[in-house]
């Protein structure tokens, strides 16, 4: 989506989030169990150290050889009778994904959730075009029933508590009484999805591994729709980013062992759905067509820099955010864009530019509790670094989307006279006793000191320097 | 250069090389028989599943009683497989009524979504480490079964028991040919979306019976 320089309001509503009570427990109630249910799961450092080790290398792989695992994946779902579609752009498979259904008549369409359909607005184009999608994962649902976007990459209305719930399913789901019973409201779900399913023209559903080595879709969950999505309707269309593709299924095994432990501390998720054919000859379910839609979205151009490369191995297993003290702190609706996070500060600008979300490689301490907990080994802050210097400074050659953006003339200026400074002995002397001199009349809402002094106390320069006084004392300073 | 397919090839294609590096070694847990039994067992009984340990001539009879026990009104199975036709053979005008999923589910879709209390299928191994059941349903076995209806339950032979994921897909020999589907399931459909809260049968089953059988 073309996003303009005005979304950089990280600081704003982060000011917001951070003075919302409800909001702050409803985080960190959550990401309190979470990190005490990974923390269970990786109690043996030496097995989580080898195994992590295992799992950068299988993406890492992967991404080493992206394009050639592309095509065998091609060649591989088509071999199996899956249709594969490439999109540049959002709204190139926004288009291809309505023209599929459009094909096949279809009105109304039930979506497994999948993140990419979110980076998409998916759902926002169909209903444009006058067909219904109905979220099918409890998060997912409640937060379309609330008109809301995810907040949490894995727990997509981890923002709300039971009351919030309780209200909205009462409010919007027909003949449903005020309950704030999980066990009653899981089942209003249940009872409010099953016509959707039963009735629904089509499935959507993101994918987690698509494997080159036999043109397999594996997608993970616990409940079940994502299976119902992608089983009952008679067609099925996956959608996923390109970077998802692993060379073998040998390299399921680690990978799955490090997501579910590392999103939710659960050993395995319920349902693990391997894909790798629509319905053949003879047998009595499963979709009659399978589409898989391959989105770039800027990640060809991550995939040049191997540096940021790096980014790609993501699993989308949320660890880094339910880690993040800035995360849990201000939630995921304040970094604005679609994945929120570490991961999301990290991404976001590579994918939509530097000058549209420059500001949110900034939103961090650098504290690396992301990189430690990663299970892909993303080094998270030092590429946080590496954005935050692009911003200013572009490299050459390998430039991110809107690097050099963040540099202002007067920041320019004020480097290059600091250079000026401190390269010549003589205009130092001078300035510093100028500073000595001066510097002390000087507002504090002088133009470059206004903003450092809003939350400081102005500095006061001290009329003698310290070359000065060692010189008075007697000692030599050439 | 005209087709999205061949412009992100082509920057792919243009990025600088990096090698692939090695992947290292990692071993997944490996268990000696009785300890695979029991891990199975009980990762599987961690996630909320029942399991019972029956005979290959037995389980039709401890089924009958297990459903009976839940008042199980009736059973979807599947009518072709040696299983089904076990089950058929002893059942015998008492227990559950059997429906049979034996079309296409255009005309079964009713039954399976609104009507099914249980269904009935087998399981081609089962993963100790993660107590999971490894489905790779069939024309005769079809997809929904282990899906849509309230209770799964699931027969699996003890000596197909591996210690790994890693170790199915090898022994197995899933790189040469994949099926439609394969499904590992790892317990009742359940979901914690709401404050964390664990609520199973959101959308599959609310009960999963595995029915385990002995080596003899
Ligand atoms: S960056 Fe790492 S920790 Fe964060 S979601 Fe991706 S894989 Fe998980």
């Amino acid at each position: 989506m073309a996003a303009e320089a005005s979304k950089m309001e990280f600081g704003a509503k982060a000011h917001v989030a951070l003075n919302d009570p409800k909001l702050r427990a409803n985080f960190r109630r959550a990401m309190d169990g979470l990190m005490t249910k990974r923390a269970a799961q990786f109690a043996d450092e030496a097995e989580w150290n080898a195994l992590r080790a295992r799992g950068a290398a299988a993406r890492a792989n992967a991404l080493a050889k992206l394009p050639e695992l592309l095509e065998q994946l091609e060649a591989n779902c088509l071999r199996n009778g899956i249709h594969v579609h490439w999109a540049e752009t959002t709204a190139e498979a926004n288009a291809i994904v309505l023209g599929i259904l459009e094909a096949a008549g279809a009105r109304t369409v039930i979506k497994g959730k999948s993140m990419v359909t979110e980076e998409m607005h998916l759902n926002a184009h169909l209903e444009k075009h006058g067909i219904t999608p109905v979220e099918s994962d409890l998060g997912e649902y409640i937060i379309q029933l609330a008109g809301e976007a995810p907040s949490h990459i894995v727990m997509p209305c981890i923002h709300k508590n039971k009351t919030e719930i309780a209200e909205l399913f009462h409010d919007k789901i027909e003949g449903q009484p005020y309950t704030e019973n999980v066990d009653e409201l899981t089942a209003a779900a249940r009872a409010a999805l099953r016509g959707a399913f039963a009735g629904a023209d089509a499935g959507i559903s993101g994918v987690n591994f698509a494997v080159a080595e036999t043109g397999t879709l594996v997608l993970i969950e616990n409940e079940g729709n994502g299976r119902l999505s992608t089983t009952l309707p008679p067609l099925h269309i996956a959608v996923t980013g390109i970077e998802k593709v692993l060379e073998k299924l040998d390299d399921v095994p680690p990978l799955l062992s490090l997501l579910p432990r590392s999103a939710t501390g659960q050993p395995i998720t319920t349902y693990v759905n391997m894909i790798s054919s629509p319905r053949k000859e003879g047998e009595k379910d499963g979709p009659k067509a399978v589409h898989l839609v391959l989105l770039d979205n800027g990640r060809s151009r991550v995939h040049g820099d191997t540096e940021l490369r790096d980014t790609l191995r993501c699993i989308r297993c949320a660890a880094c955010m339910n880690h993040c003290p800035v995360y849990t702190r201000v939630g995921g609706h304040t970094y604005t864009f679609t994945y929120p996070g570490p991961i999301g500060k990290l991404l976001t600008p590579q994918i939509e530019g530097l000058d549209c979300a420059g500001d949110q490689p900034h939103a961090s301490t650098l504290c690396r509790a992301c990189a430690d907990v990663c299970p892909v080994q993303i080094p998270i802050p030092d590429l946080l670094v590496r954005l935050r210097t692009e911003s200013v400074r572009p490299t050459q050659g390998q430039a991110v989307k809107g690097a050099g953006s963040s540099a202002t003339t007067s920041e320019t200026l004020g480097w290059k006279g600091w250079t000026l400074l401190y390269a010549s002995p003589l205009v130092y002397r001078i300035g510093t006793k100028m500073l000595g001199w001066f510097g002390n009349l000087m507002p504090s809402s002088a133009p470059m000191l206004k903003q450092w002094t809003s939350v400081r106390t102005k500095p006061k320069f001290a009329p003698k320097s310290l070359h000065e006084l060692a010189r008075e004392k007697g000692y030599c300073d050439e | 250069m005209n087709s999205p397919r061949e412009r992100i090839l082509a920057r792919l294609k243009a990025a600088p090389q990096t090698a692939a590096p090695l992947r290292p070694d990692w071993a997944p847990p490996a268990y000696d028989a009785s300890a695979r039994k029991a891990k199975f067992k009980a990762m599987l009984e961690a996630s909320h599943a029942d399991v019972h340990e029956v005979t290959a001539a037995d389980w039709p009879q401890r089924l009958k009683t297990i459903l009976a026990n839940k008042g199980v009104g009736n059973m979807v199975y599947a009518p072709a497989t040696p299983a089904g036709r076990q089950l058929a053979d002893s059942w015998a005008g008492s227990g559950p009524e059997l429906l049979a999923y034996d079309r296409p589910v255009e005309d079964f879709k009713e039954v399976l979504v609104a009507k099914a209390d249980a269904a009935l299928t087998t399981a081609r191994g089962g993963i100790a480490q993660t107590g999971s059941l490894v489905l790779w349903p069939t024309s005769d076995e079809p997809r929904l079964m282990s899906l849509l209806p309230p209770i799964h339950v699931a027969l699996v032979e003890e000596s197909s028991l591996t210690d790994s994921l890693a170790e199915t897909i090898r022994v197995q020999g899933w790189a040469s040919g994949m099926p439609t589907n394969a499904v590992l399931v790892s317990g009742p459909s359940k979901t914690a979306d709401i404050e964390q809260t664990l609520a199973y049968g959101v959308h599959g089953p609310k009960e999963l019976i595995v029915l385990l059988i002995g080596k003899d």
